[in-house]
C-alpha cells in the first residue's frame, strides 16, 4: 500500500509511531500530485517546497521529543478562497489571479500551529459561485471516478484532491452546498459546520451570512480530526460562536441506539435518480436495524429556499465583490477616467456567472425592489429556520439525498444556469438555517459513480453527525473507496 | 419678517477621539505618514472582517446622551454601497434604519435667549480614506493619490431636524455643538483637520407655511464661517429664483471658498442608490441599561450648565462667562483660583486680561502658572506689598520661571518701597534732573506731579509707593517754593 492511499487517521498513527516521517508522507502525496494533477487539475497552485519544509519541521520537532498534535505531519490541500500568507489566493478568478495575501486565514494559522504541511491551493468555481468548477477562470477539475464528469463544486478541486489520493484531507467552503455536493460527487465525507463554528476570518467572502469552511475527508474519523483543528471561537470574526468545542475525534463512538432520524420527503423526491433515493433508504434501514428510530418528515419550504438563497447570496455577493475595483490589488484594466477603469476592470476581471450574480444581487437590493426581493427572501429564511426548529422537536437528525443525481458530465449544464442551481437544491436550506450538515457516501451508482446522503442536525450538532457518519463508515464501506480513473464516453476531455 | 422663511437642517460628521479605529486595532492618529496606519481590515483586503471597538461605541453612546438622544437597546449596522477609490470595501459600514440613538436636542444661548434645536438621530459609522488630487480641484486633477490612514476611523453622524432659520443660526448651533462635544471628550472637533464636517440642507418656504420647499444640499464648507456664508448665499440665490417665478432644483452644491458661491455638482449624486442592507459580518449592537447608566453618571457638565453655574456662583459678567465657556481651560483655571480668592470680579479681570496677555507675549501654556501663584500675586497686590506694575512683572516672571511669586519678591527684592528714607534720595535726584517739571508745578500745574512720580517709579523699578511719593513731592516742593519766596522778598 502506497502512503498516499492511507486515510489521515492511518497516517497519523504511522507518524506518531514514527513508522514514517512527515517528509516521506508529504513526498508521497507530492508525487501523486505530480502523476495525476495534469489530468485531474485539482490544484491552482502547488506548494511542494512549503509542504516539504513544514514536514521537515514536524519531523525535527518530533525528534526533539515535542508532543505533537495527531495531525502533525498529515498534509492538507486548501481551497483557493482561503487566504494563505505569501501564497497566491485567487478564488479561481482572473481579478485575483496574482493576488498574494499578506495574512493567513484563522483556519490556516490553526493548521500551521498543528503542523499540517500545505500541499497547495485547490481549484473552485470562481468566488465559490457554481456547482462544478466549470466557473473557474482557469480550468475545470475532473472527477476521478469519471474524468468526463464534473467533481461538483464549488470546492471541486479539494474533493478531487482527496478522492484521487493527492491529499489525505482538504478544506472547502460551503455557502449553499459547496462542500457537501462535491463530497457526494467524489465519494467523500463533506461537512458543513454550524454557522459560526469555524472562523471566517481569511475566507474570501462570497455570501457572508452563509459562508462556512468545512472539511473534505475520506472518512468520518478524518473529518472529525480536521474539524477539531479548525473549529472554535475566533475574536477576529464577530459572527464566531463563543462556545467551547468538544474533542470530536476522541468522542467518536458508534452507539446510535435511540437516535431519532427523520427522512426528508422532499430530499428523496420522485424526480431524483431512483438509485440515489434507494441508496438513502438502504442506509436508513441499516440505521434502523442498529437501533435508530426512523420516521419521515416534510420540509415543504425546500423550493422557496432555493429562490431565497439565489436572492440573499447574490445580494451579499454584489456588496462583497465591490472591492475588486482595480485600485488597490488584483487585476486592473485601463480607462480614460475612473468609472471606465472600474468598469473595464470588473468587466474583464469577472467571469459570466459572477457577473450574473452581481447583477441579480444589485437588482435585489435596489431601492424599490428591496422589499419585494431581499426582504422577502430574508422572511423566507426565517420561516425555513422555524421549519427546522419544528422538525428537530421530533427528530435528532434529518436526512435525504445530498444531490438528485450522481456527478453530471462536463458541459452538461453550463448553458442552463437554473439547472446548475438546482443541483444544490438539497443543500441550500441547511445553509440558510445555519445548521450543520454532512454528506456521507452511500455506495456506487450503476454508472460506477459515487452517491451521497446528507444528514443535518440542530446547531452545534456536529458531534452527533460525526457519530452517525462514523457508524456508517464501519457498516457500509463495502464499495471501492478509490476511483479507478476511468473516462466515460461523451465527456469532454 | 420677509416673504420667505429659510429652513435649514444640518448633517454633522465628527471623528471620535479613540486611540484606534472602529473595526481594527490601527491607530486613529491624525497626521501620520500616508498609508502607515493600515491593516487588512481597514484596507478591506479579501477575507478580512470587522470587530467592534468598544471604546468607540462608548464614546458614541456618551455623545448621544450628551445630546439628549434616546439610545436604542438594539441597533444595527448596514452597508452603504458605492464605488469610490477612498472606500476600500466599496461599501461603508454605517447605520440606516436602526440608528444608535433617535431624537434629541441641543440647547444653547443666542443673545441672552435660550435656543433649542431638535435632532433627528445620532449614529455611528466608519470614515473613508482621503483622496489627494494632483491639480487644483477634483475636476481638473490629472491623477489622485489615496491615503487610507483615515479609513475606518469611527465617525459619528448627527442629523438635526430642519429647525434652523439662517446661516448665522447654523453657525451658532455648530459652535455650541462643538463645545458640547469637546466638553464630553467625544472629539477634538477640528474643522481644519476634518474631524468635524458639516453638510446642510436648505430650502425656502413662504413665511407662515408649514410645508417644506425643495431643498438643495450644500457641501464642502470647511469652517463655521464658511457654513454661515454658504447658507446665506444659498438663501439669497433661492430667493431670487422664487421671486422670479422659478423653481429650485433639488441638487447638491459645493461651496467655493474662493468665489464665495455655491456651485451645483451636476449629475453626480442626484440618483445615487446606496443599496443599504444589514451588514452580515457584524452582530446587532446591543447596548444594555447598565452601560447607559454608567456613561450617564460619567457625563461631564455641559457648556450650558456651566454657563448658568458660573453666572450664579461667581456673579460674573456675561462676556466673562462666555469667554470661560468657550475657553474651557481658562474657565477651569479661573475656578481653580477662585477657590482661594474671593474677589471673583478682580480675579476674572486678571485671568482674561493680564494673564491671557502674558501667555500670548511669551507663547507660554496656561499650565505653566499655577492658579495658586496667580492668587499669591493678587494677595500681594491687595495687601499693598507690591505695586500693580510689579504685579504684572511678577506674573510674567512666575510664568517663565514657574516659581512662587512670593519667593520671587523676596529674591529679587520687588517689595513696595514706602520708607521715606529710601525714597528721599530718589525724589531729590528727580527734582534735580527735571527742573522744567518742577517749574511747571511751581506755576500751579498740578499734573507735573504725576510726571515726577512716574520718574521715581521708573528709577525704583516700579516698586516705590506712588501715594507716598506724591505726598513727598508735594511736601518737598512746597518747602522749596516757600524758601525761594522768602529769599526773593
Amino acid at each position: 500500500m502506497k502512503l498516499y492511499e492511507n486515510t489521515a487517521a492511518a497516517l497519523s498513527r504511522m507518524l506518531t509511531k514514527e513508522e514514517v516521517s512527515a517528509v516521506e508522507v508529504a513526498q508521497s502525496f507530492l508525487e501523486r500530485i505530480g502523476d495525476l494533477d495534469p489530468l485531474l487539475k485539482a490544484f491552482v497552485t502547488q506548494t511542494p517546497d512549503i509542504a516539504l519544509k513544514m514536514a521537515a519541521d514536524v519531523d525535527q520537532r518530533r525528534k526533539q521529543g515535542e508532543s505533537l498534535h495527531p495531525l502533525a505531519g498529515v498534509p492538507i490541500a486548501i481551497k483557493d478562497n482561503i487566504c494563505t500568507e505569501g501564497i497566491k489566493t485567487t478564488c479561481a478568478s482572473r481579478i485575483l489571479s496574482n493576488y498574494i495575501p499578506p495574512f493567513d486565514a484563522t483556519v490556516v494559522r490553526a493548521l500551521k500551529a498543528v503542523g499540517m504541511p500545505l500541499l497547495g491551493k485547490t481549484n473552485m468555481d470562481e468566488f465559490a459561485m457554481g456547482s462544478s468548477t466549470e466557473n473557474s477562470a482557469f480550468f475545470t477539475s475532473r472527477n476521478p471516478w469519471d474524468t468526463g464528469r464534473v467533481p461538483g463544486g464549488s470546492s471541486g478541486g479539494s474533493a478531487v484532491a482527496v478522492a484521487a489520493g493527492m491529499a489525505p484531507l482538504a478544506l472547502g467552503s460551503d455557502t449553499g452546498g459547496s462542500v457537501r455536493q462535491p463530497a457526494s460527487f467524489c465519494g467523500l465525507i463533506g461537512l458543513r459546520p454550524t454557522y459560526g463554528l469555524v472562523s471566517r476570518y481569511g475566507l474570501i467572502a462570497f455570501a457572508s451570512s452563509l459562508d462556512q469552511i468545512g472539511p473534505l475527508a475520506l472518512t468520518a474519523e478524518d473529518a472529525a480530526m480536521l474539524l477539531g483543528v479548525i473549529a472554535g471561537y475566533d475574536r477576529l470574526d464577530s459572527t464566531s460562536l463563543p462556545e467551547d468545542v468538544p474533542d470530536y475525534h476522541r468522542e467518536l463512538e458508534t452507539d446510535i441506539r435511540g437516535i431519532r432520524i427523520g427522512l426528508i420527503r422532499e430530499n428523496v423526491d420522485q424526480q431524483f435518480d431512483r438509485e440515489v433515493n434507494a441508496a438513502v433508504k438502504k442506509m436508513l434501514t441499516v440505521l434502523e436495524q442498529n437501533g435508530a428510530v426512523i420516521g419521515e418528515v416534510s420540509m415543504p419550504l425546500t423550493d422557496y429556499g432555493l429562490s431565497a438563497y439565489y436572492l440573499i447570496a447574490p445580494s451579499e455577493a454584489s456588496s462583497n465583490l465591490g472591492r475588486y475595483d482595480g485600485v488597490r490589488y488584483g487585476y486592473q484594466s485601463a480607462g480614460r477616467h475612473l468609472e471606465e477603469m472600474f468598469s473595464n476592470t470588473r468587466g474583464e476581471g469577472f467571469g459570466a456567472e459572477v457577473k450574473r450574480r452581481i447583477m441579480i444581487g444589485t437588482y435585489a437590493l435596489s431601492a424599490g425592489y428591496y422589499d419585494a426581493y431581499y426582504l422577502k427572501a430574508m422572511q423566507v429564511r426565517t420561516m425555513i429556520r422555524r421549519d427546522y426548529e419544528t422538525a428537530f422537536k421530533s427528530y435528532d437528525l434529518i436526512l435525504g439525498a445530498t444531490t438528485p443525481t450522481p456527478a453530471f458530465k462536463i458541459g452538461e449544464k453550463t448553458d442552463d444556469p437554473l439547472q446548475m442551481y438546482l443541483s444544490d437544491v438539497c443543500n441550500i436550506n441547511d445553509a440558510l438555517a445555519g445548521i450543520p450538515s454532512i454528506s456521507v457516501p452511500t455506495g456506487l451508482h450503476s454508472s460506477g459513480l459515487p452517491m451521497g446522503m446528507q444528514i443535518s442536525a440542530p446547531p452545534s450538532g456536529e458531534k452527533l453527525l460525526l457519530k452517525v457518519a462514523y457508524f456508517l463508515d464501519g457498516q457500509s464501506r463495502a464499495f471501492p473507496q478509490r476511483p479507478q480513473l476511468k473516462t466515460s464516453e461523451g465527456g469532454c476531455n | 419678517m420677509g416673504r420667505y422663511e429659510t429652513v435649514i437642517g444640518l448633517e454633522i460628521h465628527v471623528e471620535l477621539q479613540t486611540a484606534s479605529k472602529l473595526f481594527c486595532g490601527c491607530s486613529a492618529r491624525f497626521g501620520s505618514e500616508p498609508n502607515t496606519n493600515c491593516c487588512p481590515v481597514c484596507l478591506g483586503l479579501p477575507g478580512s472582517l470587522p470587530v467592534f471597538n468598544r471604546r468607540a461605541i462608548e464614546l458614541a453612546v456618551t455623545a448621544a446622551l450628551a445630546l439628549n438622544s434616546e439610545v436604542q437597546d438594539k441597533s444595527r449596522f448596514d452597508r452603504k454601497n458605492y464605488f469610490y477609490p477612498d472606500l476600500p470595501k466599496a461599501y461603508q459600514v454605517s447605520q440606516y434604519d436602526q440608528p444608535l440613538a433617535k431624537g434629541g436636542f441641543l440647547e444653547f444661548r443666542d443673545e441672552n435667549k435660550s435656543r433649542l434645536v431638535n435632532l433627528e438621530r445620532v449614529h455611528l459609522e466608519e470614515e473613508a480614506g482621503k483622496l489627494i488630487h494632483a491639480g487644483e480641484s477634483i475636476l481638473d486633477a490629472e491623477y489622485s493619490l489615496v491615503d487610507y490612514n483615515r479609513a475606518g476611523i469611527p465617525l459619528l453622524e448627527i442629523v438635526t431636524k430642519p429647525d434652523l432659520r439662517s446661516g448665522s443660526e447654523a453657525r451658532l448651533f455648530l459652535e455650541n455643538l462643538r463645545l458640547l462635544l469637546l466638553y464630553a471628550g467625544i472629539s477634538d472637533c477640528k474643522m481644519e483637520e476634518g474631524s468635524l464636517r458639516c453638510d446642510a440642507n436648505i430650502s425656502l418656504r413662504l413665511t407662515g407655511s408649514q410645508e417644506l420647499g425643495t431643498k438643495a444640499e450644500v457641501k464642502n464648507m470647511n469652517s463655521f464661517k464658511a457654513v454661515e456664508a454658504a447658507l446665506n448665499y444659498e438663501a439669497v440665490r433661492q430667493e431670487k429664483i422664487l421671486n422670479a417665478g422659478g423653481k429650485v432644483d433639488q441638487e447638491t452644491c459645493h461651496w467655493n471658498e474662493e468665489t464665495k458661491e455655491t456651485i451645483p455638482l451636476r449629475g453626480k449624486e442626484g440618483s445615487s442608490d446606496y443599496r443599504y442592507f444589514p451588514e452580515p459580518d457584524l452582530l446587532p449592537l446591543v447596548i444594555d441599561k447598565s452601560l447607559i447608566n454608567k456613561l450617564t453618571a460619567l457625563l461631564p457638565e455641559s457648556p450650558l450648565q456651566r454657563y448658568q453655574r458660573l453666572q450664579e456662583q461667581y456673579g460674573l459678567a456675561e462676556s466673562e462667562v462666555q469667554l470661560f465657556i468657550e475657553n474651557r481651560e481658562l474657565g477651569d483655571y479661573f475656578e481653580s483660583a477662585a477657590k482661594k480668592y474671593s474677589n471673583y470680579h478682580n480675579l476674572a479681570n486678571w485671568v482674561q486680561g493680564d494673564l491671557l496677555f502674558q501667555l500670548r507675549e511669551c507663547g507660554c501654556r496656561l499650565d505653566q502658572l499655577l492658579p495658586d501663584h496667580l492668587v499669591e500675586i493678587l494677595d500681594l497686590l491687595d495687601s499693598g506689598e507690591i505695586n500693580r506694575p510689579v504685579a504684572k512683572e511678577l506674573l510674567a516672571e512666575s510664568l517663565r520661571a514657574g516659581s512662587s511669586p512670593r519667593d520671587l519678591v523676596a529674591k529679587k527684592n520687588l517689595g513696595r518701597i514706602a520708607d521715606r528714607d529710601q525714597l528721599l534720595p530718589l525724589v531729590n535726584q528727580v527734582i534735580a534732573e527735571n527742573p522744567e517739571a518742577v517749574e511747571n508745578f511751581m506755576l500751579g500745574k498740578d499734573k507735573a506731579i504725576a510726571f515726577l512720580v512716574g520718574k521715581v517709579m521708573a528709577l525704583s523699578g516700579g516698586r516705590a509707593d506712588p501715594g507716598e511719593l506724591n505726598q513727598l513731592f508735594r511736601e518737598l516742593l512746597k518747602k522749596k517754593n516757600g524758601c525761594e519766596a522768602n529769599g526773593t522778598s
